[in-house]
This record gives structure tokens, sequence and C-alpha cells, in this order.
């Protein structure tokens, strides 16, 4: 499964980036680690969009993920990183799952909003609940991993790469099995896939259920990088809305793509930020249009178009 | 066009990382600070910009050695400050991931600033760990010092416990009739804390009123405010206790008034002030109103000259009175202002904090005593006054205007809020 060139970019590539994370500064460090966090949950919305479906509404499982973590820390003390992690993915998984057997029947506008919808439920209740921190979220202490406290970040940043790179190959791998291939044939044409054999509703509910787990894990992650969860930054709608953008700004053309494109939005976000505090909302905005108008296939098919013409 | 796009890139990369090696450059007699506050939204508006006003105002003054004495050396510690504006929307995570950038991409001497008390309750174990002199200027939740002590960071201005407990003294001294209260609170930890407060309050010092079983506790930001507006007018209760603030705050003045519900209930409203100018003639008259403590509209006739040097710069460059976010963010950046007269502008984030800890101020339009939480959190004193119409002068005024010392209306050092109050509020000195 390894065989391909994407898989040995990934890995190849990772590893590079674990060992420039050792030297790096450690607010590069920090974007390294939101945007890789971020970057898996992009990675399941892009199995969903290949399939023609957007989600209005991923931020309910990234939010869950999150406030999974916060809870085990709260109330249960757990502090291992991969006991978090797995509990944040696992919880989404199986509200995906169960959420699935509804999303599966629903296509479009129909599919983004009901995501939406179910999102806000769980935005609403946590806003109104005082005991999981209302609007004021919880802080989260920093991960041990295997029982050590970390001194620095740069342990916590190793296992989010890791479990980036590992994401990725499996997703790649997922691609490339006939259900996994299962994605534009969907989106083309529903009826035929149907008469080649395949449970359209079966694929849609897997692929939505991963993209939950993927969701999941990546709030789970991001609540552990930042050491804090509210639900403004987590569950909100404007959340979803962050993550379809990164989407777009990827483009769907590679596994790889997610991870370029979350740091990107990453750097930009820090930037506009930093360069015009009164506006930055602006230049993201703009930087939205440019790509929808000019690169409609995301960053990515710059890079392939770039790679094309090398070779 | 792909190419151009490409080159288009590229100068954009180019002048990022001109700027991001500029933010490392540092000359000796300059220093940044870093000043977070509400630029977008519907806070930006009655908070945020005020609030930068007042910061900008007093730090350029600092800068030119144009304060008032005793603050008219030259600088901090003789060091000119250049100011970093940065956007405080957007929830408490995202500000932590802004601090921590703040901090270590671009390397700023101090921070001082924010207005909403999530992002301050998220950002001080932040500042604690990357060990960052950091003054928190208008957040008002007292849990930031009473949950942890604290080494790095500071707040300048008193905590909402002395609003509300400001509030309850006020209406039983001057409405002494009150028989009955409500309130409408947003459903956040500011709204809930300072109902809690204020509950609590009423039930120690006028415990033959009785608290409505119908408070409303509405979404934050919802602007809409019809139902909530309906109960309350059919409530028995005579009073109506609000923390609402910003723009929240003046959609609820706006359609309480159309219905007539200040006619008859009592409004207290403890973040009234940021309405006062803006609201004009909309302000319903008779409304008790307090602003977080003894700043804008309460303030405005002082005559102390550091007070009235604020008021007339204040009008003279942006044209309306400042409001209470111009005096607190101003009173931040005094405090800097004295920690690095005191530290020596090279002065570590340690001296700086050793500087500004425990220490008593004359502000602009108050004493500030740095005695609660350590010497980490302000102590003021706190007050209210009942809103007017001023036809004559076109503009609101407050009169009946009282203040409570800081000994009266918030704890003593090391005693939490909460179980002060309920203790009877035990050491109050009024």
């Amino acid at each position: 499964m390894l065989r391909d060139n994407t898989s040995k970019v990934v890995l190849i590539g990772g590893i590079l980036i674990i060992l420039f994370g050792a030297v790096a500064p450690n607010w590069i460090v920090n974007q390294l680690m939101f945007g890789f966090s971020r970057a898996l949950a992009i990675l399941g919305l892009l199995v969903l969009w290949r399939t023609g479906l957007v989600s209005f509404g991923h931020a309910f499982y990234f939010g869950l993920g999150a406030y999974t973590v916060a809870i085990l820390d709260i109330q249960l003390g757990v502090t291992d990183v991969f006991v978090r992690l797995l509990g944040g993915a696992c919880l989404a998984g199986l509200a995906g799952f169960l959420v699935g057997f509804i999303m599966r029947n629903y296509r479009d506008i129909f599919f983004a909003m009901l995501n939406t919808a179910i999102s806000m439920v769980l935005y609403g209740i946590i806003v109104k609940t005082e005991s999981l921190g209302s609007t004021d979220g919880f802080a989260i202490s920093l991960p041990t991993i295997f029982g050590v406290a970390p001194e620095t970040k740069y342990p916590l940043f190793v296992v989010i790469t890791t479990v980036a790179i590992v994401s990725a190959l499996l997703i790649n791998f997922y691609l490339k099995t006939t259900i996994g291939r299962l994605t534009t044939p969907i989106r083309d044409n529903e009826i035929r896939v149907e008469y080649l054999g395949f449970s359209v509703a079966h694929a849609i509910h897997l692929k939505y259920t991963m993209s939950a787990i993927l969701a999941g894990g990546a709030g789970a992650l991001m609540a552990m990088s930042l050491g804090q969860v509210d639900p403004d930054s987590m569950i909100n709608w404007t959340v979803s809305g962050e993550l379809v953008f990164i989407t777009i700004l990827s483009g769907p053309g590679n596994v790889i793509a997610p991870f370029i494109g979350s740091l990107v939005f990453e750097v930009l976000r820090t930037y506009a930020f930093e360069l015009a505090p009164h506006l930055w909302q602006l230049i993201v905005g703009g930087t939205f249009l440019t790509i929808i108008f000019f690169l409609p296939g995301g960053i990515w098919s710059l890079i392939s178009k770039l790679g094309r013409s090398t070779s | 066009m792909n190419r151009r796009f490409l080159t288009r890139a590229l100068g954009i990369a180019a002048v990022s990382s001109v700027a991001l090696t500029g933010g490392f450059a540092q000359a000796k007699d300059s220093i940044t600070i870093a000043v977070p506050s509400f630029l977008t939204g519907g806070a930006a508006g009655p908070f945020g910009i005020p609030a930068m006003n007042g910061a900008k105002m007093v730090t350029d003054a600092i800068n030119n050695g144009k304060l008032p004495a005793p603050y008219n050396a030259k600088g901090f510690g003789g060091a000119s400050a250049s100011l970093i504006e940065l956007d405080e929307g957007g929830g408490a995570t995202k500000q932590v991931a802004e601090y921590r950038n703040l901090v270590e991409k671009r390397n700023v001497d101090a921070i001082v600033g924010y207005i909403s008390s999530g992002n301050c309750q998220a950002l001080a174990p932040i500042a604690e760990e990357l060990k960052q002199f950091t003054i928190f200027a208008t957040c008002g939740t007292p849990r930031i010092f009473e949950e942890a002590p604290r080494k790095y960071v500071f707040r300048t201005m008193g905590h909402a416990t002395s609003d509300n407990v400001a509030a309850a003294m006020y209406v039983k001294e001057k409405f002494p009739n009150v028989k009955g209260y409500t309130g409408i609170n947003q459903n956040y930890a500011w709204g809930q804390d300072s109902w809690r407060d204020f509950d609590l309050t009423m039930k120690q010092i006028m415990p033959n009123t009785v608290a409505s079983d119908k408070t409303q506790f509405p979404k934050i930001f919802a602007g809409q405010y019809g139902s909530e507006i309906s109960a309350m007018s059919l409530d028995k209760a005579d009073l109506v206790h609000s923390s609402f603030w910003g723009g929240d705050l003046e959609a609820f003045i706006f359609q309480g008034a159309a219905r007539g519900l200040f006619k008859k209930k009592l409004g207290v409203v403890t973040v009234g002030g940021t309405a006062a100018y803006r609201l004009g003639k909309k302000l319903p008259d008779g409304l008790v109103l307090g602003a977080r403590g003894p700043y804008g509209i309460l303030v405005k006739d002082r005559d102390s000259v550091l007070n009235q040097w604020f008021v007339n710069t204040y009008k003279d460059i942006y044209g309306i009175y400042p409001s209470g976010p111009a005096y607190q963010y101003g009173q931040a950046i005094l405090a800097a202002k004295i920690a690095y007269d005191k530290a020596g502008s090279d002065a570590s984030d340690e001296q700086l904090a050793d500087a500004l800890r425990g220490v008593t101020f004359e502000s602009f339009s108050t004493t500030v005593e740095m005695k609660l939480g350590g010497g980490h959190q302000a102590a003021t004193e706190n007050g209210y006054g009942i809103t007017k119409y001023d036809s004559e002068a076109g503009e609101n005024v407050v009169t009946d205007v009282k203040f409570y010392p800081a000994s009266c209306v918030l704890p003593p050092d090391g005693v939490d809020s909460v179980e002060w109050i309920n203790g009877g509020m035990k050491g109050a000195k009024c």
C-alpha cells in the first residue's frame, strides 16, 4: 500500500517535517500543530466532497472530539494523549455512525443544512449549560505521552504529525479500494452505481462515519495543542464554514492537499490578523474568492500543474 | 494567467517575509505593547473602538511626555512605545492561538487589553505558562485571580462582584421601597455571575424583597428580546437587573423602552455607561446606570487635572466624550507606564510584574489599589447614577451619583466573592 508516489511523499515529507520541528521556532511548531490537526477534518471532508456532498456542520464532530478531551481531562483526570485522541475520535465516530442513518438519505443543500442543524443543537446545549463551561469553555492541561509529562510541545507535535501521516496513508489506500473509488461515480450517477451492484446508501454511510472519526480526532488534537476549548471556536457554524473553506482552498486532488491547504490557511490568517487587524476577515474572504475564480481545483491544482510542467 | 498568479504569490511571500524579519528588530529606546480589543463584530462599536482609542491617546501622550503630572516623564521608563492593534473577536480558543503568536512570533514586550471575560480566563494560564507580563483592562469575571495565584497577570479595574454589590447598595439607598426584583442577563458566565452576585447581595441587604422565579437568560448576541420583555412586564417584581453590554444592551433598551418596560419597572443596568453617549435622547430617563466603576459618564465632571485632561483630549480627538472602555484601557496603559518607570525599559517580565504588584496609583478618574489577588487585582470604588436627558445641552447626564469605596463592595484579599457575599459581607467598610 506504500508503493505509489503519494504515499512516498507523505512518508518522506512527514519525517522531514518531524525533524524540522525539532529545530523550528515555537510559533512555527504551533502553526504546524494547528494546521495538521485541522487537516484531519479536511481529509474527511475531501472524501465527502469527491462524492458530491458538502457538509456545513462538521464542526459537530470537531467540537465533540474537542469537548471529549475537555471532559476526560476535567471530570476523569485523563491526561494520556492517546486515550484522549481515541476517546474523541471514537465518540465522534459513534455519533457519525448514528447520524449517518439519517444523512445518507439526503443530498445537496439538504445534506449541508441538516448537518448544520445538528451541529447547532450541540452548540446550543453547550452554550446554555454552565457545567459544560457555557461560552467560556475550559482550559485543558498539556497531555502526557506514555505517562511522561513533556517539558515542551515538541512530543505532542510528533504525535500529531504521526497521526496525520498515518491518516493520510490510510485514506490514500482507502481511495484506491473498490468501495473507496465510489466517490465520483456516486456524484455523477447514483442509479448507475446501484445497477453495478453497490449500495449508495452504505457507501455514503461509511464515508460519513469516516469523516466523523477524522473530524473528532482533529478536534481532540486541536484541543490538546491549543490547551483551550470553547463553543465559538469549536462548534459554531462558523467553524463548519471554516472547514469547508479550507477544503475548497486545498482542492480535492490528493490526500496531501488538506495538509498544505490547512497550513496555508493558518499562515494566511495569522498574517492577515497581524497586518490588518481591522480588516483581516476581508483578506481571508478575498483569498477565498480568488481561489474560487482562478483556482477552482484549489491549491493542489497549482501544485499538480507545476509537477507536470517540470516532468 | 497561472504564471501571473504565481508571481503575485511570490510577491506576497516576499512581503510577508520582510514583515516577519521586521518583527524581530528591536531598539533599546522603544518597546512594543500589544493591545487586543474588539475591532470587528457587534462589540466593536460600543466597546472595542473606544477602548482602542483610549489606549492610543494615552500611549501617544506618554510617548510625547504630555500627560499631566505626576506622569509627565517622557515614555515608558524612557522608551517610546509602539502599539500593535489586535482583534479580540473569534472566541477564546482563537485568542489563545493569537496570544502565543504575540509572544513567540512577534516578541511583544507587554500585552495590555482584553474586554471579554471568556478571553481573560482562557489567557491567564497561558500568560503564566509563557511568563508574559500582561495587564487585563476591562474583563470582569472575579474567577481569574480567585482560581489560582498569578505571577505575570494583572487587572487594573475592579471585578464584576463590585458592580453588582454596588448596584444592590444603591438600590437599597435610593429606592428602599422596592419589593421584588427580576433580571435579564446573557446566558453565559458573565451574565450568570452578575445575576448571582446581585441576587445574593439583595438577599443579604434587602431581605424583604422577593426574587422573581422567572428571571430571563437569553443567548448572548440574541438581539431580539420581545418575549423576554413581555414576560418581565407581567412579572410582579418592580425592578429589572441587567448586565447586558454593548449591542445587546442597546437593543434591549430600544425594545424595552418601546414597550414601556422602564416606565413600569426600575431598570438597573450595570454596564450602561457605554450606551449613555451613543443613544442620546433614546436612552430612557430614570435608569439606574453603572459603568463598571468610576468611568465614563459617571465621572465626566470630576475636576482633577488628570480627569479633565482625559475628558478634554478625548473629546478633541474623537469628537465624543470618553466612555468606560476608553478609561479602562487608558488606565491599563498608565499602569504599564508605572511598571516600566519603576523597573526600567529593559526590564524582564518578572521585574515588571514585581514593579506593579501591590502598587497604589492615581489614575485618570480614581485611585487604583492593586491589593487583591496577591497584589494583582485592582480595587477601586464603584458607583451608580440615574439617567436624565438634558434637553438644553442635548445630551444625557446622570444625577444622584453615589460612589461606594472599594472596601465596601469588594471582598478582602483571599476571600472568594460568593462566599463573602453569603457570609454577610464581613469586613466591608462603607
